[in-house]
């Protein structure tokens, strides 16, 4: 992937032709895996992922198990074809260090204290990834949970904004997190308007990171409201067998 | 996948005491919820290692080691040297911390780090290149948690940088077109110097540089460096729990605060060579 001249155009458009406020074409679809409890599909331009959902169930090992609420893990891995350079099998530090931040998104909010002795496993891969991977993992993640009716506060919404050309935009893909100024993941918890997950990667003026945070907060409105119209969507369609 | 229990019974009765005291701007061990326990850092301790650093926060101990060797540069950066920087929580600094590889905190810890250099623009890479394409130097920076208590990530970093400000590179000449070793040693420039300082929150209050008593029960904790500039360079939020965005403003203004304070202290104890530029 070669720099591109530059990242924001003469009349001020991005690499792929958005506004440095828009977000990707999203699509969400819910329950889309049979043997999992739960299960997402989201798509934010060129990344792709898949989350699902096991349990509430057993905790293995038993000796892990937490007698006032279930344990949640959390693997986020992306699969080896999903970048340009083919990823080597198994868990990268990077892999390493954003399961652990999504799993404390995704505690933030999971009732695990109705669960005592459980462990609720939540599973991220990474198909494809342009940019905002652990931003789409985690919002697939949080409909999985809701999918797999684990009762929750909120869904997590997730994206990121960054520092191109000196300029703030939403929803970074790939060219941009690469060859740009800052890359911050931010995910909230819309109803309490509370941040979940706060990174950042790159360097940013104490106004910057203010205007950055109300850009993501605007993005995170939107896609909140595709991921409730993704579940009720499933659960609308959703018809009892037959007596 | 590993799972770090949370809270403790007692850390419920704990959270209320530490939040009580903080209502009326105090904390278990009499620090203003704004003061940073007492630092103190030490330099060129090792001989072995090409640079090293023991720094100390309040009863945390953090040693840092800098090994240098000759490798090939990436590919997409042939006139650049590198650095790569790993972290391990000993077991002998605290009961919580288990032999065998790295877990994800000691991951997130070293990325934390390795961020903050990078991001911070500390290092000129393009100094630590020797022959275009084919040898650079890399820099291994090493850092042990010695003693854990509470808030291992400030420590580590100005540990880190303690060692690569006071290390001595060996320095290499061409004779015959191949890389020789001399005598001779050089100290590295350093563009700038980004601190970051550990933030701890209860209810609506906040404190920072959390020791363990207090990082136990917060409700929810981040990290934030800046340069001198004021430029944030590292931002991670490192535990479960929701911050809220009202709070972001005041958190920000006493980081930058803090991290003025870690700067003057590291200047007055580290003779650093800084680049013109910072």
């Amino acid at each position: 992937m070669l720099k591109p001249e530059r990242l924001i155009d003469e009349s001020g458009m991005r690499v792929d032709g958005r506004r440095p406020d828009e977000l990707r074409p999203i699509k969400m679809e819910v329950g889309i895996l049979d043997k999992s409890d739960g299960s997402a599909y989201v798509e934010f331009g060129g990344t792709k992922v898949v989350a699902a959902v096991f349990g509430p169930r057993e905790a293995h090992p038993r000796h892990l198990a937490l007698p006032d609420r279930a344990i949640l893990n959390c693997r986020y891995h992306m699969t080896s074809f999903s970048v340009e350079e083919r990823k080597p099998l198994g868990m990268t530090r990077r892999e390493v260090e954003l399961s652990k931040v999504i799993r404390e998104a995704l505690e933030t909010v999971t009732f695990l204290e109705e669960f005592p002795r459980a462990s609720i496993d939540v599973y991220i891969e990474v198909v494809q990834a342009d940019g905002g991977t652990r931003t789409t993992g985690l919002t697939a993640a949080s409909l999985a949970l809701a999918d797999a009716g684990i009762p929750m506060a909120d869904l997590v919404a997730a994206v990121a904004v960054g520092k191109v050309d000196g300029q703030l935009i939403l929803d970074l893909c790939d060219v941009e997190d690469k060859y740009g100024e800052a890359d911050m993941p931010v995910a909230m918890a819309p109803r309490f308007n509370s941040i979940v997950l706060l990174q950042l990667n790159g360097r940013m003026t104490v106004d910057e990171f203010k205007r950055g945070l109300a850009l993501a907060q605007k993005g995170i409105a939107e896609i909140y409201r595709l991921q409730r119209e993704a579940l009720k969507k499933k659960f609308s369609e959703f018809t009892p067998a037959e007596e | 996948m590993a799972f770090v229990p949370k809270k403790d019974l007692t850390a419920k009765i704990m959270r209320n005491k530490v939040y009580n005291l903080l209502l009326q701007d105090k904390r278990i061990d009499g620090r203003h919820p704004k003061e940073l326990r007492p630092i103190s850092i030490q330099t060129s301790l090792l001989s072995k290692a090409e640079g090293s650093a023991l720094v100390s926060m309040g009863s945390t101990k953090i040693l840092t080691g800098i090994k240098v060797e000759l490798g090939t540069p990436f590919p997409d950066r042939p006139d650049e040297g590198t650095f790569t920087v790993n972290a391990e929580l000993l077991p002998l600094a605290s009961t919580s911390f288990e032999p065998g590889p790295p877990d994800e905190r000691g991951v997130e810890l070293a990325r934390v780090v390795d961020r903050s250099i990078r991001e911070g623009g500390v290092l000129d890479l393009k100094k630590l290149c020797l022959v275009e394409g084919e040898k650079v130097y890399i820099i291994f920076i090493d850092i042990y948690v010695l003693d854990y208590d509470g808030n291992y990530f400030d420590p580590s970093l100005i540990s880190a940088l303690a060692a690569l400000a006071t290390a001595k590179i060996p320095r290499y000449e061409i004779v015959d077109d191949k890389l020789q070793k001399t005598e001779e040693f050089f100290s590295l420039e350093l563009n700038s110097l980004p601190f970051t300082v550990m933030v701890g929150v209860l209810g609506e209050r906040f404190l920072v540089d959390p020791q363990m008593e207090e990082e136990k029960v917060l409700d929810v904790s981040m990290i934030i460096g800046t340069d001198e500039k004021g430029n944030i360079t590292c931002i991670q939020k490192n535990s479960p729990g929701q911050v809220s965005i009202s709070l972001m403003d005041e958190i920000l203004e006493t980081v930058i605060e803090k991290t003025g304070e870690i700067r003057r202290k590291f200047l007055q104890e580290v003779p650093v060579k800084l680049a013109s530029t910072a």
